[in-house]
């Protein structure tokens, strides 16, 4: 059956770097360069981005660069799939993003994971982290919340799931990644991409799965 | 379309065209290279049911010297937008003024009035491209066509929109007050109101925010430019008067010395008044 991508989001909890850095879901902290102090300029930010109709794209890193580089490839993308009069494919706006991602690498940081359906493949996700690397993967996790919560989704991911399992164990991930990740909080966004269009949902503070060892 | 630099569009990477000049003027200062002004500021602004609030201090600090006690921190971008400004007071003023006449170019041969969302990119791309090196961190409210808008952009180019927002060093004094008081769809007082409560909240608790407040309401209507709105109760109060009457100088010699100028050519030109 069609396999819907739930793109992972949230998980995108950029640590603080130097300019403005991204948190899953959530706010956007922002490390001043003089004092250091982590500031949460925005606690509902909207990290999953749409690059087209039915590609979106997770943000991660640096909030200036990430915005430039969607808005660069959104540019890029459309221009190309009005030229071939069809919808593009998701391969290609992975490529675009890594394209920008890998050439200016130096200057960047930006994790990005970019999700969709296309008819060739169906539902797909693309993982671009920082330093400009593409792979195609089915389940994939970014930000700095991530590295919390790679061993639940090795041990919980099975392949043909349905939709709202997807979703249950998103919401999920996301929300373990916030308890640990100093860097994620806030909401969690999830948008369900398939052929039929994208469902956005969003799941507030007081309604997240609660987990507590003690 | 690229209306917006009208003359030509702006090269890709920095400018250092600058650099040399700024090489030269370092070796002129013996003390320190004069600090930039920053604003040291709260800036904050509230979408309302009709529109769009903005609030901002007047303080402008020097390090640890008030530099302007009167300063303007809401600029005019547009005459629906309008642009609180805080970090560097320079690039503050410099990037809401060029903005500004690049969206009256655009207005001029487009015939619209522009769009926030289009000063916003405007900006965003600007800032971007500067890397942080301009430091003005900006909250733009303004009315269009298509509704009531607030967004900020951030030095490095990062732009966030929400009905409620506060910038500059006292943001975080001001946004408790805006996370506690915010509703949507408020009425106009309440909504001044909960803008002058946040920029105060700012100014009571920030050394580098101060004196009066000032506030700009948007409406479809029209704008409101109140300045200011709230003057600080605690001005000081002159012990005497600093202005020397003429005559405080004694007058020991005078020497009055014609300058001799001969012509040495004329020239007229007709001017075509038909």
């Amino acid at each position: 059956m069609e396999q819907t991508r739930v793109p992972p989001p949230g998980k995108r909890l950029k640590r603080v770097v130097s300019p403005v850095s991204l948190y899953p879901s959530k706010p956007l902290c922002l490390s001043d360069r003089l004092s250091l102090r982590a500031y949460i300029a925005n606690r509902v930010t909207d990290k999953l981005t749409p690059i087209h109709d039915r590609i979106f794209c997770c943000r991660s890193g640096s909030a200036a660069d990430t915005q430039a580089i969607a808005d660069v490839v959104t540019y890029q993308l459309g221009f190309h799939s009005i030229e071939l009069d069809e919808p593009p494919l998701v391969e290609t706006a992975a490529n675009l993003f890594r394209a920008s991602c890998y050439r200016y690498r130096e200057e960047l940081t930006a994790g990005i994971l970019v999700a969709g359906w296309d008819r060739r493949k169906g539902g797909q996700v693309y993982c671009v982290p920082i330093g400009g690397m593409l792979v195609r993967q089915p389940v994939s996790v970014g930000g700095s919340g991530s590295s919390y919560i790679y061993g639940f989704m090795d041990s919980n991911y099975k392949p043909n799931m349905t939709k709202d399992q997807c979703l249950e164990l998103t919401a999920a991930a996301v929300s373990l990644a916030m308890e640990r990740d100093g860097s994620s909080g806030g909401v969690v966004r999830l948008a369900s991409i398939s052929k039929d269009g994208v469902e956005r949902r969003v799941i507030l503070g007081n309604q997240l799965p609660k987990y507590s060892t003690h | 379309m690229a209306l917006s630099n009208v003359l030509h569009a702006p090269a890709a990477g920095f400018n250092f065209d600058h650099a040399a000049r700024n090489a030269e003027l370092e070796g002129l200062f013996d003390a320190q290279i004069p600090k930039p002004v920053k604003t040291g500021t709260t800036i904050a602004g509230v979408v309302f049911k009709d529109g769009v609030v903005l609030g901002a201090d007047t303080r402008a600090t020097s390090s640890e010297i008030v530099a302007d006690k009167m300063c303007s921190k809401i600029h005019y971008i547009a005459p629906n937008i309008y642009c609180c400004g805080a970090g560097t007071a320079a690039d503050t003023e410099k990037t809401t003024e060029l903005l500004s006449s690049n969206l009256t170019i655009f207005s001029l041969n487009s015939g619209r009035n522009p769009r926030v969302v289009m000063a916003v990119n405007i900006l965003q791309e600007m800032l971007y491209r500067y890397h942080g090196q301009i430091g003005a961190s900006l909250i733009l409210g303004g009315v269009d066509c298509t509704g009531n808008h607030l967004y900020t952009v951030g030095p490095y180019g990062s732009v966030n929109t929400m009905p409620y927002l506060a910038m500059g060093s006292g943001d975080l004094a001001a946004l408790g007050i805006l996370e506690d008081g915010y509703k949507p769809d408020l009425e106009l007082d309440k909504a001044k109101e909960l803008v002058r409560a946040a920029i105060h909240a700012g100014v009571m608790n920030d050394l580098a925010s101060g004196n009066n407040i000032d506030i700009c309401v948007l409406t479809r209507e029209g704008v409101d430019h109140i300045r200011p709105y709230q003057v600080s109760q605690y001005k000081d109060k002159r012990k005497t008067k600093y202005k020397y009457g003429a005559g405080t100088t004694a007058v020991l010699t005078e020497k009055v010395v014609p300058v001799k100028l001969e012509v040495v050519e004329e020239t007229v030109q007709r001017m075509d008044t038909a």
